[in-house]
């Protein structure tokens, strides 16, 4: 069996991530916010503060945001939106389908992160410029990977719930739980629980991506946090969604 | 060609289609009949691999659909054309369909024309189209791949009558140039037109299937004499059940030459002789799927509600398990 060429798939992914009015404004938003906080960090940042590192955070933030939401709908919409009902059709295997999906968003998650870092680098020349102070590269290359590196995990978070819930709604509430309301609850069973505190890093993956974005995961343990995180919330849900929507009917 | 062997799709303890067997041949419409519930669209879904069978199997052209390199080139699929995205534009979902298939643009442009949506609707998003809109679009993206094969879960939904003529016409045109169409409908008189072969489907099970013709003239015969009494003696006799209507006519399930050839030998002379077919589909279709109604119409709808349109669902049910 020959089938579909997976670039065709992957090029074809990509033109449905964005060619939707939500996908098209979520690509717009992040072009718009990228700007705007580029702008903002050069008017409102103090001398000291206008550096490579203060552009990339402040154009990389809400990118880190929109980014999950992205990959989740790429999966999601096929359902919510019952397009899936046409995808699985032209291409009845969904492994298939589901892998150009994960290879998009890569795509999308690598070229957004080159996108913020090159437009932080215009801010910094420019923001330094205006305020007379010497440029200051402070995003190392050790630094980017990380960066990018939280960017596709973000994106990967986002994937995950939407392969498991198969539901735009269930998964946009299910991210912003995972990333906002899970790390509240684990900081406040480490306070509580002194045994809980030496297990927290380990277990809770909003940690670890913070990590990333700070380019602190630096050290082997770091690394093996940042592993075990992404095996406990990435690697094991992936797996049970995957097994599930092969089979999973879809209406 | 489709060709459906043993099909069987479990729910628990539901059981949505029972072991169906039929085909669809290439240069005929084959309609796809049932009350709703029956199995209709769960057998369309799983020939294209939505629904995972529980056993059983579908094969186009003798092949597992799954086993098709590029489906879309094959079998063009209609089976809910609200199901697009909202937010993509009507050429949008079209030139992603084709860019899937790996076709040329134009491709895009000609279905449009074809299915009569203007540039400017096609340009518009599909959460602002009506049904029937969103039926052409359906129908374009079906025949978008120069399929030899069209499976189309209720297509004339939503369109005007104008849209149901130019509908029949291009599924008359497909079969005509050697396509095989299997088409589901509740409007029976729209299958009634356009189809050339019928599956009739009751709570999952095939209840009958066969050339339109060969369908209806298993409604049976209508007969009538100057002396009821003595055909329906002879009748007996020759070992035909029949029975008489209100009219003073009798009813049998034999075929017309049959019923002459006995009145012949008995002497009797025949005021009326013809098949029974005047209500045609509607009649067959209610008295096969008599027992798997969620309404007990077929009382009120058959001609004689003194029980024979009950008797004939049977009888007729046993037929069909021949010929299925």
């Amino acid at each position: 069996m020959t089938g579909l060429p997976l670039t065709r798939l992957v090029r074809v992914e990509l033109r449905k991530m964005f060619d939707t009015r939500s996908g098209f404004w979520l690509l717009t938003g992040i072009g718009v916010l990228a700007v705007v906080a580029t702008v903002a960090a050069i008017l409102f940042a103090p001398e000291e503060s206008v550096t490579y590192a203060t552009f990339t955070a402040a154009i990389g933030l809400p990118m880190s945001v929109i980014l999950p939401v992205i990959a989740i709908l790429a999966v999601t919409s096929e359902w919510s939106q019952r397009s899936g009902l046409t995808t699985f059709t032209l291409v009845p295997h969904r492994g298939r389908v589901i892998g150009a999906k994960a290879l998009a968003t890569l795509v999308v998650g690598a070229g957004s992160t080159l996108i913020a870092l090159a437009v932080g680098a215009v801010g910094n020349l420019a923001g330094s410029a205006l305020a007379g102070v010497d440029l200051v590269w402070d995003v190392s290359l050790r630094d980017a990977p990380q960066l990018m590196l939280g960017n596709l995990m973000g994106m990967a978070i986002g994937f995950t719930l939407g392969v498991v819930l198969r539901s735009s709604a269930a998964a946009l509430v299910g991210y912003f739980v995972v990333s906002f309301v899970l790390s509240g609850v684990f900081e406040l069973l480490a306070l509580v629980q002194e045994s809980f505190r030496d297990a927290q890093p380990w277990l809770d993956w909003n940690t670890a991506q913070i990590a990333l974005f700070d380019g602190a995961t630096t050290t082997a343990e770091a690394w093996a946090r940042f592993a075990s995180t992404t095996g406990l919330w990435i690697v094991l849900p992936l797996l049970a969604g995957l097994l599930t929507l092969r089979r999973a009917e879809v209406k | 060609m489709i060709t459906v062997s043993s099909l069987t799709r479990r729910y628990g303890g539901f059981t949505a289609v029972d072991d169906a067997s039929f085909t669809a041949r290439p240069g005929r419409v084959t309609g796809f009949l049932g009350p709703n519930g029956a199995g209709k669209s769960t057998t369309m879904r799983m020939m294209v691999g939505l629904t995972t069978p529980t056993s059983g199997e579908v094969r186009i052209d003798g092949r597992r659909f799954a086993d098709l390199p590029n489906p879309g080139l094959e079998v063009g699929v209609l089976l809910d054309a609200s199901a697009q995205h909202a937010g993509r534009t009507g050429r949008e979902i079209l030139t992603v369909a084709a860019s899937t298939m790996g076709l040329p643009r134009g491709r895009v442009d000609a279905m449009l024309d074809l299915v009569s949506l203007t540039p400017a609707e096609a340009e518009r998003r599909v959460r602002h189209y009506s049904l029937g809109m969103r039926q052409r679009l359906g129908i374009a993206a079906a025949l978008l791949g120069d399929p030899s094969v069209l499976i189309l879960d209720e297509p004339a939904n939503g369109l005007d009558p104008a849209g149901i003529r130019w509908m029949r016409d291009l599924l008359t045109d497909f079969a005509g140039r050697g396509g095989t169409v299997l088409l589901s409908s509740h409007l029976l008189h729209e299958i009634e037109i356009v189809a050339d072969d019928l599956v009739v489907i009751g709570r999952g099970r095939i209840v009958a299937s066969g050339t339109q013709q060969e369908l209806l003239a298993r409604a049976g015969t209508v007969v009538r004499a100057a002396a009821p009494d003595d055909l329906a003696a002879a009748l007996e006799r020759a070992g035909v059940t029949a029975t008489p209507a209100d009219d003073g006519s009798l009813r049998t399930d034999a075929d017309p030459a049959r019923v002459g050839l006995i009145a012949q030998a008995a002497g009797l002379a025949l005021t009326e002789l013809r098949t029974a077919d005047s209500a045609g589909l509607e009649e067959m279709f209610l008295s096969l799927t008599a027992d798997t109604q969620r309404e007990d119409v077929v009382a009120g709808a058959a001609p004689d509600p003194s029980g024979r349109s009950g008797r004939s669902g049977r009888s007729n049910r046993s037929g069909a398990g021949v010929a299925a």
